[in-house]
C-alpha cells in the first residue's frame, strides 16, 4: 500500500471513532439530563402518538422552519434530502462483493448532488447577504458551508465531468475499510479532497452545531405530550429534594455534575 | 427612565428592520439589592469570584436541564427565528434577534464548556465571561418576556425563555438580581401575593367590592375568603383586586360563580396566581410560591382548583403546578405527596381548572344567561397572551386554548373580528411587558416590544372599527392600559374576558335566601354531571 492509502485508511478509522464515540456521549449526555418541567410549545400533542407525528413531520418536511422562512426552508430542505439521497447511493462503494440488484433502483440518486449543492449555495448566500444571518454568523458557520460545497462539488466534479475517479479502485478501498482487507485508493486530487473533507465532517461532527441531527430528537418543547395536568411529571433530583423536603434557597451557588 | 426614545410608527405591513447595533444597549432595568436578594437566598450584592461562581452555576443549569443542553449545542444559526421577537422588531437592535440573545450565553458556554470554544475561540464565536458580557446579560436577558414565539418557529424547537431563565439564575447566583421581580417574590412567598396584601386589607377590599355590586345590580355576588370547605379555590392574579381593568374580570368570575351556584372561594395565605419564581428561572423559588397554593388546598378541604386570567400563571398552574405541588392528576401510587392532594381533588374536573373552561363549560351546558346586546356598542378582538397560547392547554382539545376564550366571547358579544393569523394563536405577539418586565424602568422596551401586537391592532380598527381588546392575562391588561395611548389608543380599550361576561350575564334576582338558593343549585348541578 502507498504511503496516501495507508494515511487515508488511518485518517479514516480515527475520524470513524472520533464520530462514534463523540455521538455516543453527546446522546447518552442528552439522554441523561433529567427534564424538570413540562414546556412543549404550541400547537401541541396531547398524545404521544402525536409527539411521533410531529418529530417526523420536523425531521421529513422540516415543518417549523417552512412556517418560518420559505427561503431557508427551501435551501435547507434541498439540501438535507440531496444529501441523504447521495449518502444512500455511496453504500454501493462500501458494499462488499457484488451488488444485490436493488442499486439499480438508486443509481438515480446521483442527480441530487445537484439538489445538496444548490441548497448549500442558497444556504451560503443568506449568510452572506442577509444582514441579520451575517450577524449571528461566526467563521464556523461559513465553513461549514464551504466544507459541504467542497464535498458536493469534487462528488459532482467526478460523477458528471470528465474527471471521473476509479470506480473500482474507489469500491475495493471503501469496502475494504469494512471488511478490513485494505487496498490502494485512487489518488486524483479531487477525489483525495472529497475524502479527506469527509473524514473531517465525521471528526467534527460531535463537536459541532452538526448536533442538531440528535439534539431535534431530544427537543423537550418538540419530544413532549402535551399532558401535564393528568400525569404527574418529575425529575429524580426533584423528586429527591420533594422527598427531603427541600427547598434549597440558600444553596444557589452549584456545581457541574456532570464533571464529578 | 429619563431617557428620550421615538415611539415606533406603526407600518400598514410589519416590516423586517434594518439592524441598528446598541439599540438598546444600556444598563438594564433597576438591580435588586440585599434586602430583596437575601430572603430569596442570592447574595445581596455581586460577589468576588463571581466568574467562578457564574460558570459552575451554568454547568449545574445545563446538567439539570435537557432543555438549557440541547439548545445551546443544536442551534445552527440558520437565522429563522432572527426576525420573529417583538423586540427586535420593535426596536431593530439585533441582539434582541432570538439567536443573537441566546448566542450571549451560548458564546460562553462554547468558551467553557465544548472543545471547540476551549481551543479555537475565535472560530467558533466562543467568549468569555467578562463584566462587558456579564452587563449584556443582564441588559439584553431583561429585553426578553419569555414569550416563546421564536421557539414555534425554531426548526428545533430552541426556546429563547430557557436561555433568558438559565441566564437570570446565573445572574442571580452571582448577586446581579433584578429588583422588581425579586422584591415581588419576596412577597410573594412570605405573605402570600405579589401586593404584600394582608389578610384584613384583602378582606375589606373585597366586602367594597360586594358592596358595590349589590348597589349596581341587586344582586349579592359574594367573594368568599378562606371559606373551608368550599368546593372551589380560586388562585387569580392580586392585580384583579385592585387594577383596572383586571377587577371588572374578578367582578365576572363572582358573578359567574353565583349563577352557577358553587361555593368557592379565595385564600388570604396564597392570594396569587402569578408565579415571578418562574420570571427569575428558579425551579425551588417557583415551588415555594406554589407550595402555598398547595397548602392553601389542604387546609381548606376544596375538591376543585381554579385560576383567574393570568397568562404566566396559567402556565405555571396548567404546566408546572402538578410537578411541583401535585395539583392535578395522575400520580403513581407510591407517590404519597401527590396522593395526599390529588385523592382529595374532584377528579371528574381537570385540576388546575382555567376559569375560561369553567365558564365554557357552563355556557355550553346552558347554566348562563346572557344579553349580549349588552356589548354591542363593543366590536371586540382577542391577544392571545404568550404564556396561555404556546405553553398550555384549554379543554383538552387540540389548540383549546385558542378556541375556548373566543367562544365564550363570542357566547356574551355579538361583534367579535380576529388579527391578522400570523400574529394572533401560536403566533401571537407578546404585548411586551411579560417576563418580569412589567416595570416603568424598562418602558422604553416595553413600548418598542409592544409595536407588532399595536400595528395588527390599528388594522383591525382600520377594517373592522375594532374598539375593544380583550387578553386574558393581569400582566398584558396593565401593560396595554401603559402604551395603548402611546399608538394612539384608548387606553381603556382592554378589558378582561370575563367583563365582558359580566356585562352580558343575566342574574337571577331577587336572591332572598342565598344559601338555600345555592344548595338547590348544587343538587342541580349533580345531576347534571
Amino acid at each position: 500500500m502507498s504511503v496516501v492509502s495507508i494515511f487515508f485508511t488511518a485518517l479514516f478509522y480515527i475520524s470513524l471513532a472520533i464520530f462514534l464515540i463523540g455521538m455516543t456521549r453527546k446522546i447518552y449526555q442528552y439522554w441523561m439530563t433529567p427534564v424538570p418541567l413540562k414546556i412543549p410549545t404550541a400547537p401541541t400533542p396531547l398524545t404521544q402518538t402525536g409527539v411521533v407525528m410531529r418529530l417526523a413531520r420536523e425531521v421529513v418536511l422540516f415543518e417549523s422552519l417552512f412556517k418560518s422562512n420559505k427561503w431557508t426552508w427551501l435551501f435547507g430542505w434541498l439540501f438535507h434530502v440531496g444529501l441523504l439521497l447521495v449518502l444512500i447511493r455511496h453504500a454501493r462503494y462500501f458494499w462488499p462483493g457484488d451488488l444485490p440488484e436493488i442499486f439499480l433502483l438508486i443509481q438515480p440518486f446521483k442527480y441530487a448532488a445537484f439538489a445538496m449543492v444548490i441548497g448549500l449555495f442558497g444556504l451560503l448566500g443568506r449568510r452572506f447577504f442577509v444582514e441579520r444571518i451575517r450577524y449571528i454568523s461566526a467563521p464556523s458557520d461559513y465553513l461549514m458551508l464551504l466544507l459541504l460545497l467542497v464535498i458536493g462539488v469534487s462528488g459532482v466534479v467526478m460523477t458528471f465531468t470528465s474527471n471521473h475517479t476509479d470506480v473500482i479502485m474507489v469500491k475495493e478501498f471503501a469496502s475494504g475499510l469494512i471488511v478490513f482487507n485494505w487496498a490502494d485508493l485512487p489518488t486524483e486530487v479531487h477525489f483525495l479532497v472529497h475524502i479527506f473533507m469527509v473524514f473531517v465532517l465525521m471528526a467534527i461532527f460531535p463537536i459541532s452545531k452538526l448536533l442538531h441531527v440528535p439534539g431535534v430528537f431530544f427537543s423537550p418543547t418538540r419530544n413532549q405530550v402535551d399532558d401535564a395536568r393528568k400525569k404527574r411529571h418529575i425529575s429524580p433530583w426533584a423528586l429527591k429534594q420533594e422527598q427531603e423536603h427541600a427547598i434549597k434557597l440558600d444553596q444557589t451557588l452549584g456545581q457541574d455534575s456532570e464533571g464529578k | 427612565m429619563a431617557k428620550e426614545f421615538d415611539i415606533p410608527k406603526l407600518p400598514t405591513y410589519l416590516e423586517i428592520p434594518e439592524i441598528n447595533e446598541g439599540a438598546m444597549e444600556g444598563k438594564g432595568p433597576f438591580k435588586s439589592s440585599k434586602e430583596f436578594q437575601t430572603p430569596l437566598g442570592f447574595p445581596g450584592e455581586k460577589v468576588d469570584n463571581w466568574q467562578e461562581v457564574a460558570i459552575n452555576k451554568m454547568g449545574e443549569l445545563k446538567s439539570k436541564y435537557r432543555s438549557v443542553q440541547v439548545f445551546l449545542d443544536a442551534c445552527v444559526k440558520c437565522g429563522a427565528c432572527t426576525d420573529k421577537c417583538h423586540y427586535f422588531l420593535g426596536s431593530s437592535d439585533p441582539k434582541n434577534m432570538p439567536v443573537a440573545r441566546q448566542d450571549l450565553f451560548r458564546s460562553v458556554y462554547r468558551r467553557h464548556f465544548t472543545f471547540a470554544g476551549k481551543y479555537f475561540p475565535k472560530l467558533v464565536g466562543a467568549k468569555e465571561l467578562d463584566d462587558e458580557m456579564l452587563d449584556d446579560w443582564y441588559n439584553y436577558f431583561h429585553q426578553c418576556s419569555q414569550c416563546r414565539r421564536c421557539s414555534v418557529f425554531c426548526p428545533y424547537g430552541i426556546d429563547t425563555a430557557e436561555i433568558s431563565m438559565a441566564a437570570r439564575e446565573v445572574l442571580d447566583a452571582v448577586g446581579v438580581g433584578q429588583k422588581y421581580c425579586n422584591q415581588i417574590l419576596g412577597k410573594a412567598i412570605t405573605i402570600g401575593n405579589n401586593l404584600g396584601l394582608p389578610e384584613p386589607a384583602l378582606r375589606d377590599t373585597l366586602l367594597d367590592l360586594e358592596e358595590e355590586i349589590e348597589e349596581e345590580t341587586g344582586v349579592a355576588v359574594k367573594y368568599p375568603l378562606d371559606v373551608k370547605g368550599a368546593e372551589i379555590l380560586l388562585i387569580t392574579p392580586s392585580a384583579d383586586f385592585f387594577a383596572e381593568p383586571h377587577i371588572d374580570g374578578l367582578i365576572g368570575y363572582g358573578k359567574v360563580f353565583h349563577q352557577d351556584g358553587v361555593s368557592w372561594t379565595m385564600s388570604s395565605y396564597a392570594a396569587e396566581g402569578a408565579n415571578f419564581g418562574m420570571f427569575i428561572g428558579s425551579y425551588d423559588i417557583m415551588r415555594k410560591a406554589a407550595l402555598r397554593i398547595r397548602k392553601a388546598a389542604l387546609d381548606l378541604e376544596v375538591s376543585r382548583v381554579m385560576v383567574g386570567e393570568c397568562g404566566h400563571a396559567w402556565r405555571v398552574a396548567y404546566s408546572f403546578w402538578n410537578t411541583l405541588t401535585g395539583v392535578g392528576a395522575g400520580a403513581s401510587a407510591t407517590d404519597e405527596f401527590a396522593q395526599k392532594l390529588q385523592n382529595q381533588l374532584d377528579s371528574r374536573y381537570p385540576q388546575p381548572q382555567h376559569i375560561i373552561e369553567y365558564t365554557h363549560d357552563l355556557i355550553q351546558r346552558g347554566k348562563l344567561d346572557f344579553d349580549k346586546s349588552a356589548n354591542d356598542d363593543r366590536t371586540v378582538t382577542f391577544h392571545d397572551s404568550c404564556n396561555v397560547a404556546r405553553a398550555t392547554n384549554m379543554g383538552g382539545i387540540p389548540n383549546g386554548q385558542f378556541i375556548l376564550p373566543r367562544e365564550v366571547i363570542k357566547a356574551v358579544c355579538n361583534n367579535f373580528v380576529d388579527m391578522e393569523r400570523g400574529t394572533i394563536m401560536e403566533s401571537t405577539f407578546c404585548c411586551g411587558g411579560g417576563g418580569g418586565l412589567l416595570t416603568d424602568d424598562l418602558m422604553e422596551i416595553r413600548i418598542k416590544g409592544a409595536m407588532p401586537r399595536m400595528q395588527a391592532l390599528k388594522e383591525v380598527e382600520k377594517s373592522d372599527a375594532v374598539d375593544t381588546l380583550v387578553a386574558i392575562c393581569a400582566i398584558c391588561k396593565s401593560q396595554f392600559s401603559k402604551v395603548l395611548p402611546k399608538f394612539d389608543f384608548d387606553p381603556y380599550m382592554i378589558v378582561s374576558a370575563h367583563q365582558l361576561v359580566s356585562e352580558a350575564i343575566i342574574m337571577d334576582k331577587p336572591q332572598t335566601d342565598d344559601s338555600q338558593a345555592e344548595v338547590a343549585k348544587e343538587a342541580e348541578t349533580e345531576k347534571v354531571d
